[in-house]
């Protein structure tokens, strides 16, 4: 059990793995670049405007206005966790690229550290790229929704390192359909995105900040995007540090289990 | 250490749960030679690969490559190591140029030198043409080269090869041959395995033949051949007078189906006699090879 939570040794030989990734995701940007960023103007159009017309007003503002920062943390959200389980679980077992690297001088902890640095990386490009289009219909405040920039990294680390645990446990690719439709659904429709989370019964709330990982990052989207922050945010960031902190050690640990027979 | 040994194994075991892949297998590799890990599906030569190579810890025993242990020194024997596996794992994201560009980022070599080394290494394995292809629209025997010329980005002094001609056309595989041969003569050393018998008594100095984890024996292709068979097999069919006669004889010999071989320095004194004595009609003399060696050594049973 104490073997799950032994401290990895990284390198900063982990950026080589963060700038293959980089650099495929350049070659193929046109596919990587415009497909993703379709699906939360699609759920702003039909949500925010289509059906929030019938809502006069939600937590003091327009429906666009309550949804537009939780479109931010689901871009963020899916960018890093899809990243994580089905692009390294390609790379790790159909393309064997992790064995090609750990035959040079990078070791496993370098890898699995450079893949989600890069899954971090990922949430940052899209959660920022919505930015300027959710200002252009003024849904947002400036400028401490900039904040959103770094917050986004951070936040795609942690779910980087969710969707790690899942693909290290995966006796294969179809398995991670459970996390994907069993964690990731759920947390797209309850964790405060498209209704707020004081509607759910109350244990219900609890569970959700305990457990659920996009209400913190909801929390704190939509604190910058108002521009009202609250004592409260401390507590989102404090989760989102330590969770990130655990899964991270936990992810590197059990890849390590699963590829160093 | 002694002088000029690469890589020195004593003991050396690798444990799967209970299944034992390695079982204290000792030898030594020499600088500059080529060393041929031979054996059936299942012998424990791509295990034992996967130790040199830091990839795989071992179980038990000692194992030290350029005079560092294995299990603490990984970086510092991994920069030295040029290492071509058996399932190509080549970056299908990439061209053939950029494959090693970015693998030569691995082992810290700055841009303009990689740009060197990759067209030199291009035109070792014959392919420049190719530098902007991608590389599923490579042939297999292509991806074999690509693969050599990946090992080679970092010029390792030990070179390790699995299977290096599994599954190539003839001339893929000479071709291969005569680099591995070249290589050798830049005074690379090199380690590889091999179920191919004729392309382990063509390439290797000295070999070590593998069943079921152990090292059944090693020593040079020839003196194998010598030790093991002698120098010619004469065959004869499988029946009960043969055998018998073969007995009064005193003869070495297996049986292999309906096939008696038998081993020995002097073809003509027992062709004579199996004609002589026995009155039979098939009978044909060859020179011994490697693979009486391993077949004698190994059996004939299909391994899976």
């Amino acid at each position: 059990m104490i073997s799950y939570f032994k401290m990895p040794k990284i390198s900063k030989r982990a950026w080589k793995v963060w700038l293959r990734n980089r650099d495929v995701f350049m070659k193929t940007y046109k596919v990587n670049f415009l497909l993703p960023f379709f699906e939360p103007l699609l759920y702003l159009f039909a949500l925010g405007f289509g059906l929030g017309s019938y809502i006069q007003v939600i937590e003091g503002m327009t429906y666009a206005r309550f949804i537009a920062p939780a479109l931010i943390a689901v871009a963020i959200m899916n960018s890093a966790f899809f990243e994580c389980t089905y692009g390294s679980y390609v790379r790790m077992y159909y393309q064997k690229t992790f064995d090609a690297i750990i035959a040079t001088p990078l070791s496993i902890e370098d890898v699995i550290t450079g893949e989600l640095l890069w899954g971090a990386t990922r949430s940052l490009i899209y959660g920022t790229i919505l930015l300027p289009v959710v200002a252009a219909f003024r849904l947002i405040e400036l400028p401490s929704s900039l904040l959103i920039i770094p917050f986004s990294f951070l936040a795609g680390f942690l779910f980087a390192c969710f969707g790690m645990c899942f693909t290290a446990i995966s006796p294969n690719i179809n398995t991670l359909s459970y996390p994907t439709y069993l964690f990731i659904t759920p947390m797209f429709l309850f964790s405060g995105t498209f209704f707020p989370l004081a509607l759910l019964p109350e244990p219900m709330q609890y569970a959700a900040i305990a457990t659920l990982p996009l209400t913190h990052v909801v929390g704190i989207t939509r604190a910058l995007t108002f521009a009202a922050p609250s004592a409260f945010l401390l507590v989102n960031l404090a989760w989102i540090l330590l969770v990130s902190l655990i899964l991270f050690v936990l992810a590197v640990n059990l890849m390590k289990k699963r590829l160093i027979v | 250490m002694a002088i000029g040994s690469i890589i020195v194994a004593e003991d050396l075991t690798k444990q799967f749960g209970e299944f034992v892949a390695v079982n204290r297998v000792s030898f030594t590799v020499t600088e500059g030679e080529v060393f041929g890990f031979l054996g059936p599906n299942g012998a424990g030569k791509t295990t034992t690969m996967r130790m040199i190579q830091c990839v795989s810890p071992k179980t038990a025993g000692t194992l030290t490559v350029f005079g560092m242990e294995v299990s603490t020194h990984q970086r510092e024997i991994k920069k030295l190591l040029g290492v071509a596996p058996q399932e190509p794992n080549l970056d299908p994201d990439f061209t053939v140029r950029e494959n090693l560009l970015v693998y030569s980022r691995y082992f810290d070599i700055p841009r303009a030198t990689a740009e060197r080394i990759i067209d030199e290494l291009l035109d070792f394995v014959q392919l420049r043409p190719k530098k902007n292809t991608l590389i599923e629209q490579l042939s297999s025997g292509m991806k074999r080269r690509l693969i050599l010329a990946r090992a080679l980005i970092n010029s390792p002094r030990l070179l390790i090869l699995d299977e290096p001609t599994v599954g190539l056309d003839p001339q893929a595989r000479h071709l291969i041959w005569d680099k591995i041969k070249s290589l050798q003569s830049q005074g690379i050393t090199i380690v590889l395995t091999t179920h191919y018998l004729e392309e382990a008594a063509w390439l290797c100095d000295r070999l070590v033949i593998m069943d079921n984890g152990t090292i059944l024996v090693q020593g040079s292709p020839n003196e194998l051949v010598r030790q093991y068979v002698g120098s010619e097999v004469v065959e004869a069919e499988n029946e009960p007078k043969v055998i018998a006669c073969l007995e009064r004889n005193g003869a070495s010999y297996e049986v292999f189906g309906n096939r008696v071989q038998i081993y020995t320095m002097d073809p003509r004194e027992i062709t004579y006699a199996l004609l002589k004595e026995c009155k039979l009609g098939q009978v044909t003399a060859r020179s011994a090879t490697l693979e009486d060696v391993f077949l004698k050594l190994t059996g004939r049973k299909l391994r899976e």
